[in-house]
């Protein structure tokens, strides 16, 4: 070998790495994997947010301290975070049951809306009487909610079983109807002295706080945690039982994993695909209803920061699994809490974005494993 | 309440519709279904603005529009196409990531001024044709033209080139189109750009020409997910996605323009004396986006026509397909 060819070979080897990447595909995937991954996601996902934030002039670190401690730094603000988590179980929960079956319910956020207008239309309307109990009154808002939402969940339900339109567009765009007809109830037919709200609702209609109990317990006082969230944690629980322990849940499952095979199996797709969009709309108009009766008190525009939207991501971050959604409705609560103080105002959704893409981009780690292979050395 | 003037506008605002369907249509046409044409739409129309601001030329704004949003949508390739994600839930945190980004990037700049608004044209002969003339070549963005450029030109390059021919094998058969020689995931990520370029390009058309300026959110208001719709209303042709284009934004002008008169058709205007009444007219467009997906799977049941075979689904080499 002459040197002017062992340059040659040398020159073509220069870009090469001593070790080679190699992508293959997982035969198993081990247990703690998952968890592992999603936790990397979003942790990549805040350190990605944190480089926007300083490009555009904020501090990183001091935002992120300051939602750590404005959202569980205190019992108080730990009880406001509980309060914004209220609302995001439930949409996320709406979410897991839907997209356990894979129907795309991107409504969510309508559906709350419009759980909230049920619970005021029998309020408002006198339909409860304003000296019936609180546990009348506060029974009667709840299954209006849940009647509304599922409703709201019937229509593209309906389309999709019957008609084969596509739910991720009808779910979407009754979202904006949901709102615009609240809001023609809000600013039209309720409003009370011009202002864009209807009167505050009479106190049989309020859900009960940590607070009212004050007297009994002072540690309580001026905690904001309302019933909303009992009735939350039984939905989970509800949900778990219904998708893993009861036959209608394996349905679900089943046409989720492979419709194919459920329909050779003697499942109606059509009767669950209805079903199931009320489900899941029952579900997230439970949560405007509990918005309302626990929060607001009266009905009122933008009752909801998007909370049907984020309930999409948490759903995907709990794996689909009731339970999980819970403590990931929780951080969420706070993030939400914390963000309406952090200027520029798209700090909070532009986190959600990074935090779900990054989690469906991390996906692939569990199906493939990477390896770091030393390039054999060749002579 | 003038047809003429309606329909003047409905071609001009439909134009912006055009430009994210057709965009929509190369993207779910290679088998990609992208729902993030909000997002991207929204980053086009901020980046636009932004750029205008800074450099008052009109054609850069546009160009970091289609810049800003094609980038964005390489994302959503990357995690489709290589990362083989879900592409609708990929889609959904392209929306969150590009409304969140355009959020912050815009923050401060609806009150950046005013631009000047890209030129208007009048066709010299075309203009004088009766009926037509006034409607679709008088005072006319420039952008609108583009847009009757647009129309035929994507349809001869899906229907009748060899380079259509690809497109239309990559999203109908991926298996059969590798083993033709192409490559499925150069082909999928050239047109997912092509999307996001035409997403950003519509994005751009608000804020510099139909509705110029930087209200957030505001600025596309739905119109991403509205033209998701005309997608499948168009069955992935752009003719008939022109059609609905250009129907959309005659709706939106004469939502705008009933609640004017004081009297319509010799009665009492409900809409004039009660304007709450509006919020149901703010409806129309939405509750008409799912009539018109009715229809649209209807005729695509009946025809026996429905979306390109492999839309939705990734492609894994050395895999069965379909």
């Amino acid at each position: 070998m002459t040197s002017n060819e062992a340059e040659k070979q040398g020159s073509s080897r220069r870009f090469q790495l001593p070790f080679q990447i190699r992508v293959e595909p997982r035969l198993e995937v081990p247990r703690w994997l998952s968890p592992v991954v999603s936790l990397g996601a979003i942790i990549t996902a805040l350190l990605l947010g944190g480089l926007i934030l300083a490009f555009v002039g904020g501090n990183p670190f001091q935002a992120y301290a300051h939602i750590a401690k404005a959202a569980f730094g205190n019992l108080g603000v730990l009880s406001d975070t509980l309060v914004k988590a209220t609302p995001l179980i439930l949409t996320g929960l709406a979410c897991t049951v839907a997209f356990r079956m894979k129907l795309w319910n991107i409504g969510a956020e309508g559906q709350f809306y419009m759980g909230a207008l049920g619970a005021s239309i029998v309020v408002l309307t006198g339909l409860v009487p304003e000296d019936a109990s609180r546990f009348v009154t506060v029974s009667v808002m709840l299954i209006a909610g849940v009647v509304f939402g599922a409703f709201w969940g019937f229509i593209p339900g309906w389309l999709k079983a019957r008609l084969k339109v596509n739910e991720i567009i009808t779910t979407l765009m009754l979202n904006y109807i949901a709102i615009s007809l609240t809001n023609y109830f809000i600013f039209g037919v309720w409003s009370e002295g011009g202002f864009q709200m209807s009167h505050t609702f009479q106190r049989s209609a309020w859900l009960p706080r940590l607070a009212d109990f004050a007297e009994q317990m002072p540690i309580l006082r001026g905690l904001t945690t309302h019933f909303g969230l009992v009735f939350a944690i039984v939905a989970a629980v509800i949900v778990g039982y219904v998708l893993y322990r009861s036959i209608w849940g394996y349905e679900i499952r089943l046409i989720g994993d492979n419709p194919r095979a459920a329909e050779y199996a003697g499942i109606n797709i059509t009767r669950n695909t209805v079903l199931v969009m009320m489900f899941s709309g029952a579900l997230a108009g439970l949560g405007g209803m509990s918005e309302i009766g626990g929060v607001v008190h009266r009905l009122q525009a933008a009752i909801s920061p998007g909370y049907g939207f984020t309930g999409i991501i948490i759903a995907w971050l709990a794996k689909l699994n009731p339970i999980v959604v819970i403590p990931v409705a929780v951080l969420f609560g706070g993030l939400i809490l914390a963000g309406r103080e952090i200027q520029p105002a798209g700090i909070p959704r532009l986190i959600q974005g990074i935090i779900l893409f990054m989690l469906i981009a991390s996906d692939v780690l569990l199906r493939y494993r990477i390896r770091i292979v030393r390039r054999a050395e060749r002579v | 309440m003038d047809p003429i003037i309606i329909l003047h506008a409905g071609v001009a605002t439909g134009t912006v519709l055009l430009f994210a369907t057709i965009g929509e249509i190369f993207a779910e046409r290679a088998g990609v279904l992208n729902l993030g044409l909000e997002g991207m739409m929204l980053i086009g129309a901020m980046s636009a603005f932004a750029i205008t601001v800074q450099t008052g030329n009109g054609g850069l704004g546009l160009l970091a529009a289609m810049l800003a949003a094609g980038i964005l949508s390489l994302l959503h390739g990357l995690v489709t196409i290589h990362f083989q994600a879900d592409q609708v839930v990929s889609g959904l945190a392209l929306t969150f990531l590009g409304v969140g980004l355009s959020l912050v990037l815009g923050e401060g700049l609806s009150s950046a001024g005013a631009i000047a608004l890209l030129p208007k044209y009048t066709v010299p002969v075309l203009s004088s044709i009766p009926l037509l003339g006034p409607i679709l070549f008088t005072k006319q963005s420039v952008m609108v033209y583009i847009g009757y450029i647009l129309i035929p030109l994507s349809w001869f390059y899906i229907n009748h080139t060899r380079f259509g021919l690809h497109l239309r094998a990559v999203g109908e058969n991926p298996t059969a189109a590798d083993a033709m020689g192409l490559n499925i995931y150069r082909l999928r990520y050239t047109y997912v750009f092509v999307g996001g370029i035409l997403a950003g390009l519509a994005g751009g058309t608000i804020s510099l020409a139909i509705s110029p300026g930087w209200f957030s959110e505001l600025t596309t208001g739905g119109m991403g997910w509205i033209a998701i719709g005309l997608v499948i209303f168009a069955q992935w042709n752009p003719w008939r996605a022109a059609f609905g284009s250009y129907a959309f934004g005659a709706l939106r002008r004469t939502i705008l323009d009933i609640q004017g008169p004081q009297m319509i058709f010799g009665l009492r205007n409900p809409f004039f004396f009660n304007p709450y009444y509006g919020f149901f007219l703010q409806m129309l467009p939405f509750a008409f986006t799912i009539i018109v997906l009715i229809i649209g799977s209807r005729g695509a049941l009946r025809k026996r026509l429905g979306a390109p075979a492999a839309l939705g689904l990734p492609y894994i080499r050395g895999e069965r397909g379909l």
